[in-house]
C-alpha cells in the first residue's frame, strides 16, 4: 500500500515542482528532509526510552493487570456470550488495558490470542463473527489515557504544555468509540452480512 | 506526567519488581521501535517536503478546501488525515510537518495532535486482526471503524476550537 502511495507522492511532487517553476525549492528540500529526520530521531529517542522503561515497570508490576480488573465489568457488556472467567476474556481485557496505557506492543499479541479463542467459538468461519467485530472496532477506535507518544513529539517540537490536549483526545476517542460501538452492536442486532 | 511516572515506579517498588532492571529492558524495546521506524520516518520526512516544496499540498488543498472550510478543518491537516487510516508511520511524519510548518501550539498545530490521539490506522489493524485467523468476510467492521475515524475528525476540530 505505501508503495504505490510513497512512489505517487514522490513523482507527483517532481511534476508538479517543473510544472509550477519550483525546482530550486524542491532540491534544497531533498537535502535539508534527510538531515530533519534524523534531528527529529534523536530529539525523540530520549523521551521515548524513557517513557517504554516506565510502561514496562507498569507491565510487570501487575499495573496494567489491575486496571484490567477496572474495566471487566464494562467488557461484560460487551461481550455477554463469552466466559468472564475465561482465557479469550482474558486476553481481550489486556489487550484494552494495554491499549488505554498505550502499551501498542503489549496489546496486540493479546489481541492476536483474543481473536484466536473468538475464532474457536465461531467454529472457525470465513465469516466474521458479532465479538470479532465488536473487538476490533475497540481496537481501531483508539482509546489512550496516556498519548506519551504524542506529547513527546509535540515536546521535541517546542511545545509549551505537551499535554494539553490530552483532555481532547479523550473526549474525541469517546465520541469515536462511541459512534464505532453503536454501529457495530446495531448492525450486529440486524445481522448484517450473516447468511 | 512526572506524577504518573512516580506513581508507576512507587507501586512497582511496593511489589518488590526489580524496577530499573525492568526500565532498562523496556528502554531497550522502546529503542529498538524507534530503530525500527528510522527509514520510515526518514523516507517519508523525505516524500513529505518534497510535496510541500514543490506546491503540490497548495493544489490539492484547493481541492478539498470547500469541503475542509465547512467543518472549519485547518487546512494544514488535510494530507496527516487523509493517510491516517492507512499509515501510522506515514501519518506521524505528516503530524511532524504540520509541526513544523505551524508550530504544536497552533490551532493546525493542536487539531492535529488530537486527531493522532483519537484515531488509528484502520486498515492495517483491521488487516492483521482479521488475516491472523483467516477471515474473509468482516462484515461492517471497516463501515464501523471508517465511521469512528471520520467523527474523530470532526470531532477533533469542535474541541480544540471551545477547549483550548
Amino acid at each position: 500500500m505505501l508503495n504505490y502511495i510513497w512512489s505517487a507522492i514522490v513523482v507527483a511532487s517532481i511534476i508538479c515542482s517543473v510544472v509550477c517553476g519550483n525546482t530550486q525549492e524542491l532540491s534544497t528540500a531533498v537535502i535539508d528532509s534527510g538531515a530533519a529526520a534524523i534531528e527529529l530521531l534523536i530529539t525523540m529517542a530520549g523521551v521515548m526510552c524513557l517513557w517504554s522503561g516506565i510502561m514496562k515497570i507498569a507491565e510487570k508490576s501487575g499495573f496494567t493487570a489491575l486496571i484490567a480488573k477496572v474495566f471487566s465489568p464494562l467488557l461484560r457488556l460487551l461481550f455477554p456470550n463469552l466466559d468472564p472467567q475465561g482465557e479469550t476474556f482474558g486476553s481481550i481485557t489486556m489487550n484494552i488495558s494495554a491499549n488505554l496505557l498505550g502499551l501498542g506492543n503489549t496489546a496486540t499479541p493479546f489481541g492476536l490470542k483474543a481473536m484466536q479463542g473468538l475464532n474457536k467459538l465461531n467454529g472457525g468461519s470465513k465469516t466474521a463473527s458479532d465479538e470479532m467485530v465488536i473487538f476490533v472496532v475497540m481496537n481501531t477506535a483508539s482509546l489512550q489515557l496516556l498519548p506519551t507518544m504524542l506529547g513527546t513529539l509535540r515536546q521535541s517540537y517546542g511545545s509549551k504544555a505537551p499535554f494539553e490536549i490530552m483532555t481532547c483526545v479523550w473526549i474525541s476517542s469517546a465520541c469515536a468509540l462511541a459512534v464505532a460501538l453503536t454501529l457495530a452492536i446495531g448492525l450486529n442486532k440486524f445481522k448484517v452480512g450473516r447468511k | 506526567m512526572p506524577l504518573f511516572a512516580a506513581a508507576i515506579v512507587c507501586f512497582g517498588l511496593i511489589k518488590r519488581v526489580p524496577v530499573f532492571d525492568c526500565f532498562i529492558q523496556g528502554a531497550r524495546e522502546g529503542a529498538g521501535v524507534l530503530f525500527q521506524i528510522a527509514p520510515t520516518i526518514i523516507g517519508l520526512v523525505f516524500a513529505v517536503s518534497l510535496l510541500r516544496s514543490s506546491g503540490a499540498v497548495d493544489a490539492i488543498c484547493k481541492f478539498v478546501q470547500p469541503a475542509a472550510d465547512f467543518l472549519g478543518f485547518p487546512k494544514e491537516v488535510v494530507p496527516m488525515a487523509m493517510l491516517r487510516p492507512v499509515s501510522g508511520s506515514g501519518s506521524s511524519a505528516l503530524l511532524i510537518s504540520v509541526y513544523e510548518q505551524c508550530g504544536p501550539d497552533s490551532f493546525a498545530g493542536r487539531v492535529a495532535s488530537v486527531i493522532a490521539g483519537s484515531s488509528e490506522t484502520t486498515f492495517y489493524a483491521v488487516a492483521m486482526y482479521y488475516g491472523s485467523i483467516g477471515i474473509r468476510n468482516v462484515r461492517h467492521t471497516l463501515v464501523a471503524a471508517i465511521a469512528a475515524d471520520l467523527t474523530a475528525f470532526a470531532v477533533s476540530v469542535i474541541v480544540v476550537k471551545n477547549f483550548l
